[in-house]
């Protein structure tokens, strides 16, 4: 085991993982976080807390973090190149360490563009590849990115992102080995609709051999309108939402389309749970964590293993 | 070439209007080829200005100037026996030849025309987009001749990111993904492989990161 993890020990014990996430409130109430939070307990074996996703300010990612590791609950730290150098995402990851937080996940992030604070400078001093570098560097060598040693460094379980669906998708496997080949431990999807094509992917995958050198966990968001789903097809960059599934939440009266979008994730899983090199979920139902519990016990993922 | 656009009229009225005699200098250079500050630039600035003068009934004295190169403190000394006929420069040439006459004549107010924008190429007529940023260690020779730093939009070392979709990045579907460029370069040359070489974190001190920067050659330096 490389770290106290709680993710790393399920995965490795060989059962599904299952991950989720909660995205930290636009204030200070901790409240919030707790909410959020405690709706999943005993659901999933980490809980990702997003770092000002869609360049949006919010409550900081390792402060709500310590927040959900306060309720005896284990919290991924997501950190987005965007905001900070590399010496604020050094020391942020320390001081999240020295809290309990032991597990993380190295992202780029969304352009300030498509937050509320488009004015903002775009810091990129490293790249998403280059952080997970960075984490590893301080976990296996105990020197910081600089080069110096670290008096008792972090030792983080260190994930990464990984989007098939992007373009070109001819590069989508390459992307992912360089990610491997960075250090990576686990990788969360982009949310998977195309299951066809994810299922091309995942073959490369195999065929590289990556998938026994990282655990791959799938990605899911249950869509909740039609609307959603014809939103996330047109204005999301790098989301395919193939047809099939737009119209299959169209053809539903308005006030079951929850009730189908959650049927086509627990069908989504059923079905990826055979795909050979998955190793788990990432639940990402964004502002309805309630449903979590329902689409995992329907899709047979419940009870969460004790590692 | 270093690329600028004009400012707004009402920008430029408004620095110039305290003052009765102008002096309008343009640059032979990059903002003449980009169109944004040569003489013809100067010569319909100084139009337009007078014009909108004598519409507030007020005569303002422009004489216009059109040097070689700003940048250069040879060409700008050129200026010197016109200051004392002038209250203020209006310069249309990049920072760098506004700096270069603010240095030279320091007791002139000295006012931008234009906004200086990038560093870039001509791609047809009338369309430049940025190329470098002078990161002062150029990595062009292993991302296939195009820059990441200058075109990508959150300048990835490693891209592309999840947001890369029909070979446009996810800012904009008119601005090109970077990283897409970058990866038809490398397969047109048949350096596919390239593509997982992890690029290491850059030492930005080459960059401005490392503060304002100066190159001095011994053997050039009188
Ligand atoms: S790598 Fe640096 S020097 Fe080379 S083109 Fe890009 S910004 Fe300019
Ligand atoms: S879409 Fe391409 S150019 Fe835009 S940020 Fe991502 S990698 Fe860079």
């Amino acid at each position: 085991m490389k770290t106290e993890s709680r993710l790393e020990k399920v995965l490795a014990s060989g059962a599904l993982a299952v991950t989720s996430e909660c995205g930290p409130p636009r204030g200070a109430l901790p409240e919030k976080v707790r909410e959020k939070a405690g709706m999943l307990r005993g659901c999933v074996d980490a809980i990702n807390v997003t770092d000002n996703q869609t360049a949006m300010v919010r409550m900081s990612s390792w402060a709500a973090g310590i927040l959900i590791k306060q309720m005896g609950l284990d919290p991924v730290l997501q950190m987005v190149t965007r905001d900070r150098n590399r010496l604020a995402m050094q020391a942020d990851i320390i001081g999240a360490y020295s809290l309990g937080i032991n597990t993380m996940l190295c992202l780029s992030g969304d352009h300030p563009k498509f937050g509320d604070h488009p004015m903002a400078a775009n810091v990129h001093d490293i790249d998403s590849v280059q952080l997970i570098q960075m984490v590893v560097k301080m976990r296996n060598e105990g020197k910081f990115q600089g080069g110096k040693d670290i008096d008792h460094p972090p030792k983080m379980f260190v994930g990464a992102a990984a989007n098939p669906f992007a373009d070109p998708f001819e590069l989508r496997v390459m992307r992912l080995a360089k990610k491997v080949k960075a250090g990576a431990d686990f990788i969360q999807t982009q949310c998977i609709y195309n299951l066809d094509k994810f299922e091309t992917w995942m073959e490369g995958v195999r065929q590289r051999g990556l998938h026994e050198k990282v655990y791959i966990l799938a990605g899911i968001t249950p869509i909740k309108t039609a609307g959603m789903a014809r939103y996330m097809k047109n204005r999301v960059p790098g989301m395919d939402v193939p047809d099939a599934i737009v119209k299959r939440m169209e053809s539903v009266p308005k006030e079951q389309q929850p009730e189908e979008g959650i049927r086509i994730a627990v069908e989504s899983i059923q079905r990826l749970k055979e795909v050979e090199g998955v190793s788990g979920f990432h639940i990402m139902a964004i502002e309805w964590e309630e449903k979590v519990p329902e689409i995992l016990e329907k899709s047979g993922l419940l009870p969460r293993p004790e590692p | 070439m270093i690329t600028a656009v004009r400012k707004p009229m009402e920008e430029i009225i408004a620095c110039v209007s305290p003052y009765d005699r102008i002096l309008l200098v343009g640059c032979n250079e990059c903002v003449s080829v980009c169109s944004a500050g040569g003489r013809k630039e100067v010569a319909l600035l100084s139009s337009a200005l007078q014009m909108h003068f004598l519409k507030q009934g007020k005569t303002i004295e422009i004489r216009e100037m059109t040097l070689e190169r700003q940048c250069d403190p040879e060409y700008v000394e050129e200026l010197v026996n016109y200051m004392d006929g002038a209250d203020a420069v209006l310069s249309m040439a990049c920072g760098c030849g506004v700096q270069t006459i603010a240095a030279r004549f320091r007791e002139k107010p000295v006012f931008p025309a234009v906004n200086t924008t990038f560093m870039g190429a001509s791609e047809r007529q009338g369309v430049w987009s940025e190329r470098c940023q002078g990161c002062g260690d150029c990595v062009l020779g292993i991302t296939g001749g195009i820059c990441p730093i200058a075109r990508c939009s959150k300048r990835l070392l490693n891209g592309p990111c999840g947001g890369s979709t029909k070979g446009k990045c996810e800012i904009d579907a008119n601005v090109d993904c970077a990283w897409q460029l970058i990866w038809d370069r490398l397969k047109a040359l048949g350096l596919e492989k390239r593509i997982e070489d992890v690029i290491e974190a850059k030492d930005w001190r080459t960059s401005r990161d490392g503060g304002p920067r100066k190159i001095v050659r011994e053997d050039l330096a009188s």
